[in-house]
C-alpha cells in the first residue's frame, strides 16, 4: 500500500559503474511496527556500452500502526518487489530504461521509467531528465491475516517527472539541484485509515472513511552540495522543499559527514530534520459526519516534524580482491527517527475511553531502522 | 556588436562544434610537442628529448582513473612489441601523491617508463582535456595524433598510426 | 515544460561558449574518490527513501547525478 516509485537514484554519465553484486538485511521498528526486508540485487555490464541490473526485494510487515491500533487489527503482510534496469552510453550521454513490479496482498504497483543523463561543457556538468509512469491497483483485505478476504476498491496512475543538474564548481565541490513534479489520479486514500467525528456517542467519536481528492500535483526541490575536505572526508549539505496540491508544505534539511580510513574504513555520520504543516482537508477529529467534501486522517498528511540521526561503517574485507573480485566490504548503517505529530492524536484505547476526544495525547514514537550488507565488486 | 540573434545563433553553432569535437575520441593534431624532464618514480630524471628519432606515445594516466587502468596492460604490450621497430610509449601519470602510484605499479608492473607530473605542468603544456589522453609524436617531433578517453577497441587505432608513423 | 526548461538551460549555458573547464581532468583526483559520490550505496538509499517516504508527505527529488573523474 505504499507508492512504490521508483528512483532513478545516481548516475554517471562518463563511464558505466563498475559491476556490483549486494545482499542487503533490513529491519524497521517503530511505533508498533515491525518490518524485515531482504533484498538482492547484481549489476554487470555485458559491453563497455551496455549494462543491466535486477532487484529483487521482499519486505516482511508485522504489527500494527497506531492507527490500526486504534480499530485493534493486528496486521501480517508481505511485499516483493522485482525490479530490471538496463543502462546504455554512448559518448557522453547515458540512457536508461526500467521496469518495477510492487505486490502486496491488497496493493499491485507496476513502474516503467526512462531516464537521460548528459555530460557537458568539459565534464563539469550533467543534466539529467527522467519520466516515470506507475499503476496502482488498490484494495482491502476485510478478513484477517492468516484468513484474507480481499476487496479490489479501485485503481490510480502516477506520473513523475523530474529534471536535474550538477555542476562541479571547483576540485573539492560538486553541487546539484533536483525537480521533481508528481501527479496522481484515481483513489489515492488508504482504505485502511479511517476519520473520526463527534457524535455524542459514548465513545464520544464516530469512525468514517477518508475522501480524497481525485488528483494529487507535487513539486519538489532539492539544492544539494559536496565538498573534499583537504584531510580526505567529504562533507554533504541538502535542503529539499516540496509543495503540492493537498497543500502540504515540507522542509526537509539533512548533512552528513563521510570519513574514510586508508583502504578499509569508510565511517558515516548523518542528521535530518523535516518539517510538514498538515494537508488543507486533513483533520484529527471533525465537528460531526459530513462536515467537509474531503477528509483525512492518515499519519503522512498531519502536521508534524521528525529527526534522524544516523550512522554508517563499511568495511572493505577484501581491498584489493581476491580471484575475479575486485573488492568486497560489509556494510551496516543504523538510524533513529524521532517523530511528533502537532495535530495527530495518540488514541490507542479502544472502547473505554481514558480522555475525552480530542484532549488525547499528541502522538510521538520512535523508530529504529537497521541495515547490513555485503557488496562484492567485479 | 553582432546583434543579439546573431550572437545567439554563433553561440548555438559554436557550442555544437565544440560539442562535436569533445565526442570525437581522436584526432589529427599538429605542431611541435613540447619538451619536458620529469623524473621516474626511482627519482631518475627523463623527458622526450631522451628519444629523439623515434616514434613517441605520451600517455597520461591516473591511478584514480577506471579506463586508465584499463588500457595500461594493451599498451605494455603495444610498448614490448614496436620497441624494437624505433618506438616508445612514456607514461606520464598526474596523480598529486607518489605512494599510490608506486602501489599500483608494484602490482601491476609496465615495462615502459613512467615519469611522474605532479605539479600538471606536462599536462597543461599538452593541453590534456581528457582521462586518459594518448599524444603521439613522429621522428621528427612533430605531434601528429591525439586520442582522448579509452575505449575497449582504442589500441587497434593506436597500433594504426603507430605503423604508419614507423614506416615514415 | 521541463524539456524546454532544460534546452533553455542549455542554450544559456552555451552563451558563455567560449568559457574552458575550470577544473581539468587531470584535477579531478578528489572528485573520483568513491567518498565524493553522491550515492555510494543506492540500494541503502532507495530503502532509507522509501522508509521516509511511507511516512511523510513530501516525496521526490532525491538523488544526483555526475561528478567522479570525468574519464572517457
Amino acid at each position: 500500500m505504499i507508492a512504490a516509485l521508483l528512483l532513478i537514484r545516481s548516475t554517471s554519465a562518463d563511464v558505466l559503474p563498475d559491476n556490483r553484486a549486494d545482499v542487503f538485511y533490513s529491519k524497521y521498528s517503530g511505533g508498533g511496527m515491525d518490518i524485515t526486508g531482504y533484498s538482492a540485487t547484481a549489476r554487470a555490464k555485458i559491453t563497455e556500452n551496455f549494462a543491466v541490473e535486477a532487484n529483487y526485494f521482499i519486505d516482511k510487515v508485522s504489527g500494527a500502526s497506531v492507527d490500526i491500533l486504534s480499530q485493534a487489527s493486528v496486521m501480517k503482510d508481505e511485499r516483493k518487489q522485482k525490479s530490471g534496469t538496463i543502462e546504455y552510453l554512448h559518448d557522453k550521454t547515458t540512457y536508461t530504461a526500467s521496469y518495477m513490479s510492487s505486490v502486496e496482498r491488497d496493493y499491485i504497483s507496476d513502474t516503467a521509467s526512462f531516464a537521460l543523463s548528459q555530460d557537458m561543457f568539459g565534464d563539469l556538468t550533467t543534466v539529467s531528465l527522467a519520466f516515470a509512469n506507475t499503476k496502482n491497483k488498490v484494495g482491502e483485505n476485510n478478513g484477517t491475516a492468516n484468513d484474507p478476504n480481499v476487496a479490489w476498491l479501485g485503481h490510480s496512475l502516477t506520473r513523475a517527472y523530474s529534471g536535474g543538474v550538477s555542476q562541479i564548481i571547483t576540485k573539492n565541490f560538486i553541487a546539484g539541484v533536483n525537480l521533481q513534479v508528481i501527479t496522481d489520479a484515481g483513489l489515492l486514500a488508504n482504505p485502511y485509515r479511517s476519520i473520526r467525528f463527534l457524535d455524542g456517542s459514548t465513545r464520544g467519536y464516530g469512525l468514517g472513511s477518508q475522501v480524497y481528492p481525485e488528483t494529487h500535483t507535487s513539486t519538489a526541490v532539492q539544492v544539494q552540495g559536496k565538498y573534499y575536505l583537504p584531510y580526505r572526508a567529504a562533507v554533504t549539505a541538502l535542503y529539499r522543499y516540496y509543495t503540492d496540491t493537498f497543500g502540504v508544505i515540507g522542509n526537509t534539511y539533512e548533512i552528513d559527514y563521510t570519513h574514510p580510513v586508508r583502504n578499509r574504513w569508510i565511517f558515516e555520520g548523518r542528521v535530518r530534520y523535516y518539517k510538514q504543516n498538515s494537508a488543507t482537508f486533513y483533520s484529527d477529529l471533525y465537528p460531526f459526519a459530513g462536515s467537509q467534501n474531503f477528509t483525512a486522517r492518515d499519519q503522512n498528511l498531519a502536521a508534524q516534524d521528525n529527526t534522524t540521526i544516523g550512522a554508517k561503517v563499511t568495511y572493505a574485507f577484501l581491498p584489493d580482491g581476491w580471484k575475479f573480485f575486485k573488492r568486497g566490504t560489509v556494510t551496516l548503517d543504523a538510524s533513529r527517527i524521532r517523530f511528533n505529530y502537532r495535530d495527530f492524536r495518540d488514541i490507542k484505547d479502544f472502547g473505554v475511553p481514558a480522555y475525552s476526544p480530542g484532549a488525547e495525547p499528541l502522538y510521538q514514537f520512535n523508530a529504529n531502522i537497521f541495515q547490513a550488507f555485503v557488496s562484492m565488486y567485479f | 556588436m553582432p546583434s543579439t540573434s546573431t550572437f545567439i545563433k554563433r553561440c548555438a553553432m559554436a557550442a555544437i562544434v565544440v560539442a562535436s569535437t569533445a565526442f570525437a575520441a581522436g584526432g589529427d593534431a599538429s605542431g611541435p610537442a613540447p619538451a619536458f624532464t620529469l623524473t621516474s618514480l626511482a627519482g631518475q630524471p627523463s623527458g622526450l628529448n631522451a628519444y629523439k628519432g623515434q616514434v613517441v606515445m605520451v600517455n597520461f594516466w591516473a591511478t584514480w582513473c577506471g579506463p586508465c587502468q584499463q588500457e595500461m596492460p594493451l599498451l605494455d604490450q603495444m610498448y614490448k612489441k614496436y620497441k624494437p621497430a624505433g618506438f616508445t610509449l612514456i607514461g606520464v601519470n598526474v596523480d598529486k601523491e607518489a605512494p599510490a602510484v608506486k602501489q599500483l605499479l608494484e602490482r601491476k608492473p609496465v615495462s615502459f617508463p613512467v615519469l611522474l607530473d605532479p605539479a600538471n605542468q606536462v599536462s597543461k603544456a599538452y593541453h590534456v582535456d581528457e582521462m586518459p589522453s594518448s599524444v603521439i609524436i613522429d621522428r621528427k617531433g612533430q605531434i601528429r595524433y591525439i586520442h582522448r578517453g579509452y575505449k575497449p577497441g582504442d589500441e587497434n587505432d593506436y597500433q594504426d598510426r603507430i605503423r604508419q608513423l614507423i614506416r615514415e | 515544460m521541463l524539456m524546454s526548461g532544460a534546452v533553455l538551460g542549455t542554450l544559456l549555458l552555451s552563451s558563455a561558449c567560449s568559457i574552458q573547464p575550470w577544473v581539468k581532468p587531470y584535477e579531478r583526483d578528489r572528485l573520483a574518490d568513491p567518498i565524493m559520490a553522491w550515492d555510494r550505496d543506492a540500494i541503502s538509499s532507495a530503502y532509507l527513501d522509501h522508509v521516509r517516504e511511507s511516512r511523510e508527505g513530501s516525496r521526490g527529488a532525491t538523488g544526483g547525478a555526475g561528478g567522479g573523474c570525468g574519464c572517457n
